[in-house]
């Protein structure tokens, strides 16, 4: 049937890599196939997603499997010349392994295919979707042929029983179930419908299955209308996807021609035909019985259960439903047994599921893995990290239906048990990484906004409660909320949960419940404090770097005047809230330009050098300072000279009070003199800025510890009326393993300390040593 | 849109007899009957580009239902648009995957570039600008979509870029 070739070029035509340029690069490829005289040697193919979407277009080619990304037309001569022609592989196009930057060559030692176990998938990206007769070359049909030829309705049910297959569109209701429900019913019509309305927003399995697939999709469901006698199946596609629609009609139209879709198919006796269905962008169609209602040409409206579609489904007949990769799954059940696929996975969770990895990952794109792996291992191994160096912050599993899972919960088996424990669902296996600029609290206001939106609005609590929160959550995103308000939606999310029809109601809170659950303090921050610390939150933010700045520092503003090259100017609008520039123009972690906007264009901008420029211009800071309060003669005590201590004893004595700090080191200074070395901070640069403090008014005392040469309650008897601890946090924990008191190992202040002092210390010969903090 | 006294149709003399043939067309070869409804609505969106009320009418009285059911179902669905479309239409992602990436400046950009808001049309009929949930291109977020080109990984930068491609 095909040619055998000597080589094969995969090109991935999924949807991602299609709008990463694949038709330029198919056509330079039959371009130089042809003048290099190779069409009859090597096969050159288009395939469906290949799942790391990100790096398309992706060329795959056999027998070594080599894998090259991001692939240009211009490319493509020198992959024809270089690796078909001379057997040298072309490496610029390799994979970097984002961790260490190692070129990978062969696919299966990429770690995203390597810990993947295909099963739903086997076919994406491995054949051309828009050919049976590849789809027949890798055992397509034949499950479909073993079932009507050789298996009862009841013996097909049974495999999918004994697999465990349970639901991939979301509520994991066991398959073989459903199957033997509309089996058990009398009477003839029966429909078989498949759910590929794909609703969570951030999901895209289903999509690269009917684009990759779709006779994986037309065989299963063929199988299951034999199953359970239904003669007619229905497709109900997202109308958002039309090349799903347009790769699975034609699909339908070439298993017509085969026979394989029609009239007594495998002279069995038995029909079965398939019609697709377009959505017209409802989410609340996914839900069964609305998906049902839109088929019929009614509003998507959802109706209450029982009766189940199982006895009262399509036109009122009994009806299998089940979604795409539920589906997809059953060819591989029926042609190598149930317990082939219950091998894989869990006690409860059997086989395998896809995921659709995406947000701030690395490696985003589709992986199919064991059910059970540990959430950690498919964002980290697979989806290899977060990228442009951010934190990890948490996962959002299972769209509006579902939560939020934070950093401590890494090592979560995935299954449909561990995730609602979590107050997450499995969903249908959305996976949407986020990263430290991801704000919770708006988080969970876009998806109020999406259910409120979506509502059908046939249940009041649904309708007008998903509102209400939504208003409480602007509120607070506003920094208008107050602590009540956290109360108000924890109350009206038990409400909507108990009271609504269908599941988009009973879900809608869950994404305001997991958020508060584990990121309470981000609410708490924009409710009293009036800050969104990933700023995000517009409305409560003056600018994305000052909002970053611990000390809140008006950076634009100093940075204008500092363009216009009044840099007196712009550091008496840096001293307003932070009284070391100089200091922080060295040492600063500059959290400020992790969130410069700047970036999204050519980089950001140099702040903290801006700054360390503009105050070394000058010694004295005298008429800078913003104008004091008149002395009000109270008195003050701060423990502890520490940049805490001093930046509260300047603020105070701007504020007219007398301050004095006490130190109990020989000098003043705390970490940026005992810490931080003297290349990095020059003594003379916190000397200038300290004594400018005390040119201010502010007074120093060092060598005195409070608490042990003076109590506290000598400071009252002094006249103290108020007391600011700022000796500071900072006490190493020296780790558990064996050898951490062995000579020449320091806890990291420690030997800062003793570096800062130039005292001699043991670092062995070799000096090599490392810090631990 | 004109208004539903005259007998004009609202697409400005774009639609003809050739358009409205195709749809009747269409219908024949569906069941009459509400079945065929949303398909045929999809067919006409198609058509005309948007479903003003001289197609619904026509629609309800070749299916043979209430006019106000057809308006029912064409309210219900986001996909149906009774208002005309410009020529290309902006679809931007407003899905989860495209929001923590950054959709939002995407949109604010978009709106600020062209002068108008989610929903509507520059006066020169050339852009509209609308949402959506999940192209399923998750991959590339940020992602918008004009027509039916996905363009991925957009910034407020590219856009200029990507507009000028579409006259
Ligand atoms: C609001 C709502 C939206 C849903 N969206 C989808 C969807 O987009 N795709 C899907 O397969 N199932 C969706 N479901 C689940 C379906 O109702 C149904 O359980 C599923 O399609 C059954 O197939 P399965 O058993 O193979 O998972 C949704 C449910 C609700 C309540
Ligand atoms: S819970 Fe919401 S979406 Fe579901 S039927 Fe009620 S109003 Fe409609
Ligand atoms: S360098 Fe540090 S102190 Fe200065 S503006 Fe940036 S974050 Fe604030
Ligand atoms: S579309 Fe090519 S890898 Fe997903
Ligand atoms: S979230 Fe934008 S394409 Fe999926």
């Amino acid at each position: 049937m095909k040619k055998a070739f000597r080589a094969q070029v995969l090109l991935c035509a999924g949807g991602a890599c299609i709008s990463s340029g694949t038709e330029s690069v198919r056509d330079a490829f039959q371009r130089e196939l042809g003048e290099q005289q190779l069409n009859e040697e090597v096969g050159l193919i288009t395939t469906g997603c290949m799942g790391m979407c990100e790096v398309g277009p992706i060329v795959v080619i056999y027998p070594e499997g080599v894998f090259y990304q991001k692939v240009k037309s211009e490319d493509v001569a020198e992959i024809v010349k270089e690796h078909l022609l001379k057997g040298r592989v072309v490496q610029r196009l390799f994979y970097k392994k984002p961790s260490t930057q190692e070129l990978v060559q062969a696919m299966n030692e990429i770690d995203f295919f390597r810990l993947q176990e295909k099963i739903a998938l086997r076919n994406c990206g491995n054949i051309d979707p828009e050919d049976i007769r590849e789809y027949i070359a890798a055992g397509g049909y034949e499950a479909l042929g073993k079932a009507l030829t050789n298996m009862a309705p009841p013996q097909v049910v049974e495999q999918i029983t004994v697999s465990g297959l349970r639901g991939r569109g979301g509520a994991g209701f066991p398959t073989g179930i459903k199957w033997r429900a509309t089996a058990d019913q009398p009477g003839k019509p029966k429909y078989v419908v498949c759910n590929a309305d794909e609703g969570d927003p951030g999901a895209f399995m289903d999509r690269s299955l009917l684009e990759g697939d779709p006779h994986s999709l037309i065989e299963a469901m063929t199988i299951c209308g034999y199953a359970v006698g239904a003669n007619q199946g229905f497709v109900y596609v997202r109308a958002e996807y039309p090349l799903a629609i347009q790769r699975l009609e034609k699909a339908l139209t070439q298993a017509r021609e085969m026979g394989l879709l029609g009239k007594n198919l495998f002279s069995s006796g038995f029909d079965f035909n398939i019609e697709i269905r377009m959505g017209a962008g409802a989410f609340v169609c996914g839900e069964e019985t609305a998906l049902m209602h839109s088929i019929e040409g009614r509003r998507g409206e959802p109706r209450p259960k029982p009766p189940f579609p199982a006895v009262k489904g399509l036109f009122d007949r009994p009806t299998v439903l089940n979604n795409v990769e539920t589906f997809a799954n059953v060819p591989y059940i029926v042609l190598n047994g149930g317990m082939a696929y219950a091998r894989l996975g869990t006690e409860k969770s059997k086989g395998t599921k896809v995921f659709a990895l995406a947000g701030d990952v690395n490696n985003t794109g589709l992986v199919e893995v064991p059910m059970g792996m540990p959430l950690g291992t498919i964002v980290y191994d697979l989806g290899g990290g977060i990228p442009n160096g951010k934190k990890f912050k948490a996962v959002q599993i299972g769209g509006p239906s579902g939560g939020c899972i934070p950093a401590a919960h890494l090592n979560t088996p995935v299954t449909y048990e561990s995730l609602p424990q979590l107050g997450a669902i499995m969903g249908s296996g959305g996976l949407v990484v986020m990263n430290e600029d991801t704000c919770m609290v708006d988080l969970a206001r876009y998806f109020l906004e999406f259910i409120a939106e979506e509502s059908c609005g046939k249940c009041t609590p649904c309708r007008v409660g998903t509102r209400v929160m939504l208003e409480l959550v602007n509120r607070i995103c506003n920094g208008q909320g107050t602590m009540e308000d956290l109360e108000r939606l924890e109350e009206l999310a038990g409400v909507i949960q108990k009271s609504s029809l269908c599941g988009l109601g009973q879900t809608a809170p869950n994404p305001v419940l997991s958020t508060l659950r584990y990121f309470r303090e981000e609410y708490i921050e924009h409710i009293k404090d009036h800050h969104c610390r990933a700023g995000v939150c517009q409305s409560i933010m003056h600018a994305p770097c000052s909002n970053a700045c611990p000390a809140s520092v008006n950076v634009p503003a100093y940075l204008a005047y500092a363009k216009e090259g009044n840099f007196e100017e712009a550091l008496r609008v840096h001293l307003r809230n932070n009284p070391f520039p100089s200091i922080c123009g060295r040492v600063c972690p500059q959290w400020c330009i992790d969130k410069c906007r700047r970036s999204d264009l050519e980089g950001p901008l140099a702040v903290r050098a801006v700054k360390r420029f503009m105050s070394d211009l000058r010694d004295d800071y005298s008429e800078l300072y913003p104008a004091k309060v008149p002395a009000n003669n109270r008195k003050v005590a701060v423990i502890g000279a520490g940049p805490a201590g001093l930046s509260c004893g300047y603020y105070l004595v701007l504020l007219g009070y007398d301050v004095t700090v006490f130190e109990r080191r020989e000098e003043s200074g705390g970490l940026m003199r005992y810490a931080i070395p003297d290349y990095r901070l020059p003594r003379k640069i916190l000397a200038k800025e300290i004594s400018n403090l005390e040119r201010l008014g502010l007074k120093i005392k060092t060598g005195v510890a409070v608490g042990r040469d003076i109590s506290m309650a000598d400071l009252r008897a002094q006249g103290f009326e108020a007391f600011f601890m700022s000796s500071g946090a900072g006490h190493e924990i020296m780790p558990k393993i064996p050898g951490v008191d062995l000579p020449g190992v320091y806890p990291g202040t420690a030997f800062l300390e003793q570096a800062a002092r130039s005292q001699p210390m043991n670092v062995g010969r070799r000096r090599r040593s490392g810090i631990c903090c | 849109m004109t208004d539903s006294n005259t007998t004009a149709c609202a697409c400005e003399g774009q639609c003809n007899a050739a358009v409205w043939n195709e749809l009747d067309e269409f219908i024949a070869s569906h069941e009459r009957g509400r079945n065929s409804l949303i398909q045929v609505l999809h067919k006409a969106q198609e058509l005309f580009g948007y479903l003003p009320p001289d197609v619904h009418q026509h629609v309800a009285d070749q299916l043979g239902l209430p006019v106000s059911e057809v308006l029912g179902v064409v309210t219900f669905y986001h996909y149906f648009s009774m208002q005309p479309r410009g020529r290309h239409t902006i679809n931007v992602c407003m899905g989860t995957a495209c929001y923590v990436r950054g959709a939002k400046k995407v949109l604010e950009a978009l709106q600020e570039k062209l002068g108008i808001k989610m929903g509507e049309t520059t006066p020169d009929r050339r852009f509209s600008i609308t949402t959506q949930r999940c192209f399923g291109a998750c991959g590339l977020a940020p992602v918008i979509m004009v027509n039916s080109d996905v363009h991925g990984r957009v910034t407020a930068n590219k856009l200029t870029g990507i507009l000028n491609q579409y006259e």
